[in-house]
């Protein structure tokens, strides 16, 4: 098996569905001859040609709207946006427009568009380029908002995303992307879109984390240890529509648990985890779930990223309030 | 240098084929159509102007939702639409219910979209076309990637965006015409410059002296037509569906028109923005008057055979509104049930609660 970075996973699961379906479309802002801002798309245009993998003109809206119309003619498109801090421009062709197609149409059309896009912080971005805007998507229906935090999920989840029929939104972390290597295969698999991952087992306290945090969790699990605390930590991988019955399964077994995002506080996916964990399981706790969170500030690009962002101290110092609650 | 700079706005004349008097006033682009087709683009308008009138007071007794008058833009609407194949694929605006209708889209569904019922956005197979959009402005963008995807099909056909003036003072208008224009893909983007985005009249909206010449920006073609004359509509469209499945691009139609009644029927009172004058100064020109003009002339138009079409209407428009008052009414476990391919766990829940709630 190959050792991959995760940006050479998702290059990887693109070049896959390109060969393997000829109706795939890889198209967005730079993507051709440069092979994208962060080389996803490295290779792909020499390989499959203009017709299949192309540069856009620089407009997110237009480059949805494109993805929707694609869609409509049979294709399956897979767009970058090329920082998700862009994606506002894109609102509503992603909310108002496909997310709504299958439901609008009485099931007639259906919008099989995958939307590829960098986010996530800590890697001295400017400003709109580094946010964490995955709760503005996943409070839509008819959307499905997937991360991964492995070079193996990344290229499992990215094919199922392409041959998804219904609109998916396809996070990449750019501190994941270079940071590690991990086993892929170099064939074409899949990853369920719709299963969280339990990554490490444990019965004291459940960590649920998704993209980069689940590395932090995975860290502070490892520091509990030494503490005699066992913490399992659940990769969502799939933020909207969630798997709450691993989630559930777990809480009913350590009876603590603390979600941690690398988003601000407010709204978003580890609110929405809490509430369900508290109507569905409030019985099986003995102390409240706590999240991990950045503050409600926009995003502090350069000079104050660092202390902004959530990391495994944070992480561990909420288990042990939970413990010792 | 001032005439360079008004070189733009020179290209832009209105074009014209039939004058309010219904005199051909432009014998080289008149279209090459039989007395049959003529009468067809007569029998089409009227009977529109018929289903207006009977929405509109559907609407008034509650037997309709939302209605968006036509009454003003059959030529428009009409002339474009009779130019169209039916394997062309239409991405219309909220008051572009007409062509629709002409392309297929049988009278009953138009009045269950109306009223909010999905079926009314179920296309029958052989109309290629989306359910009109509400969201002013998002079809341009969307038909230049149809428009993208029927040029690698390798089709010859079009994807035709309808939107009034309003649409084009939206960022989607210029980056669909833009796209568009970038791939030469085989798009129609088509104005109905009605002159009132709501209530703010055209000249607010932009400095430009017309919105075709918006199509310079996209290194496209553009046209300024009289869309009170059916005749020039049809010569102009028919000639942008050529121009673009020959491989020369996408073009930008501006139909000058007008609506006579109010934005919506959720209401808007257009007695708050507009004169009396200028609606008489419309209703002269009037697409059905002069075109009735134009075909009693030529002796193939009569007021028996106006009669017989406004008395067809009638009784479709009375069948149809029954047939969509039976047809059953919509779920929200229907509507649970079409929000993706396979239920995610939160909506298997959420149907099971709604069966039970909708079962008593």
């Amino acid at each position: 098996m190959a050792q991959m970075t995760m940006i050479k996973a998702i290059t990887n699961a693109m070049q896959t569905e390109l060969k393997n379906d000829e109706n795939v479309l890889v198209f967005g802002e730079d993507v051709g001859q440069n092979g994208g801002v962060f080389r996803a798309t490295e290779g792909l245009q020499d390989e499959f040609g203009e017709e299949r993998v192309f540069d856009t003109p620089l407009a997110e809206s237009g480059i949805g709207g494109l993805s929707i119309g694609l869609g409509l003619q049979g294709y399956r498109p897979v767009m970058e946006i090329q920082f998700f801090g862009f994606v506002f421009e894109a609102m509503d062709s992603i909310n108002g427009q496909m997310a709504r197609m299958r439901y609008r149409t009485g099931g007639a059309h259906n919008a099989p568009i995958t939307i590829r896009a960098p986010f996530g912080g800590g890697v001295h971005t400017p400003e709109l380029h580094a946010d964490s805007l995955e709760g503005l998507i996943a409070q839509q229906p008819g959307m499905k908002v997937v991360i991964p935090s492995t070079p193996y999920d990344a290229k499992g989840l990215l094919i199922s995303a392409i041959r998804d029929n219904d609109p998916v939104l396809f996070l990449e972390h750019m501190k994941l992307y270079r940071s590690f290597r991990g086993e892929v295969p170099e064939e074409a698999y899949t990853v369920d879109l719709t299963k969280a991952d339990v990554k490490r087992e444990g019965k004291d306290v459940s960590i649920i984390a998704y993209g980069a945090m689940v590395h932090s969790a995975l860290k502070a699990a490892d520091e509990l240890e030494k503490n005699d605390i066992d913490a399992e930590v659940i990769d969502l991988r799939t933020v909207s529509p969630i798997d709450i019955e691993t989630i559930i399964e777990s809480v009913k077994k350590t009876n603590h648990a603390i979600v941690v995002q690398e988003a601000q506080r407010q709204a978003g996916v580890a609110a929405n985890v809490v509430a369900e964990i508290q109507e569905r399981a409030i019985m099986h706790l003995e102390a409240p779930v706590l999240r991990v969170t950045a503050p409600d500030t926009v995003y502090a690009f350069s000079e104050a990223e660092e202390i902004w962002l959530p990391n495994e101290k944070d992480i561990i110092e909420k288990v042990n309030t939970v413990i010792d609650y | 240098m001032k005439h360079v700079l008004e070189s733009v706005e020179s290209q832009f004349e209105m074009f014209q084929v039939l004058n309010e008097n219904g005199e051909i006033v432009n014998k080289d682009d008149m279209p090459d159509l039989s007395d049959e087709e003529l009468k067809e683009l007569m029998r089409r308008m009227v009977y529109t102007r018929i289903l207006d009138q009977r929405s509109i007071a559907l609407n008034r007794q509650g037997r309709l939702g939302f209605y968006a008058p036509t009454a003003g833009q059959e030529a428009s609407q009409l002339g474009s639409q009779f130019a169209l194949e039916q394997d062309d694929f239409l991405l219309p605006g909220y008051r572009d219910v007409p062509q629709l209708i002409w392309q297929g889209l049988p009278l009953y569904q138009a009045f269950l979209f109306s009223k909010g019922h999905f079926h009314g956005n179920q296309m029958p197979e052989n109309v290629q076309a989306l359910s009109p959009q509400i969201i002013i402005g998002a079809q341009y963008v969307q038909t230049a990637g149809v428009a993208l995807g029927m040029k690698l099909r390798g089709k010859k056909n079009v994807a035709v965006a309808y939107t009034g003036d309003g649409g084009t003072s939206q960022g989607d208008f210029y980056e669909g015409i833009n796209f568009a224009g970038a791939y030469g893909a085989p798009a129609i983007f088509f104005v109905q410059n009605n002159y009132f985005a709501i209530s703010v009249p055209v000249e607010k909206q932009s400095a430009v002296k017309t919105l075709a010449q918006k199509s310079v920006a996209a290194g496209i073609e553009g046209i300024q037509v009289d869309g009170m004359d059916v005749l020039a509509v049809y010569a102009v469209t028919k000639h942008a569906r050529e121009h673009a499945i020959n491989g020369d691009g996408p073009m930008l139609i501006e139909t000058l028109t007008y609506r006579y009644g109010p934005h919506t029927m959720s209401g808007d009172d257009p007695t708050r923005y507009r004169t009396d004058e200028l609606n008489d100064e419309w209703e002269k020109r009037d697409p059905i008057v002069r075109f009735r003009k134009f075909l009693e002339e030529k002796g193939i138009w009569s007021e028996e055979e106006e009669n017989k079409v406004v008395e067809d209407a009638k009784e479709d428009i009375k069948k149809a509104i029954k047939e969509a008052d039976n047809y059953p009414k919509q779920k929200v476990t229907d509507l649970i049930g079409n929000m993706y391919e396979e239920l995610p766990v939160n909506l298997q829940e959420q149907m099971e609660e709604y069966k039970e709630k909708e079962s008593k």
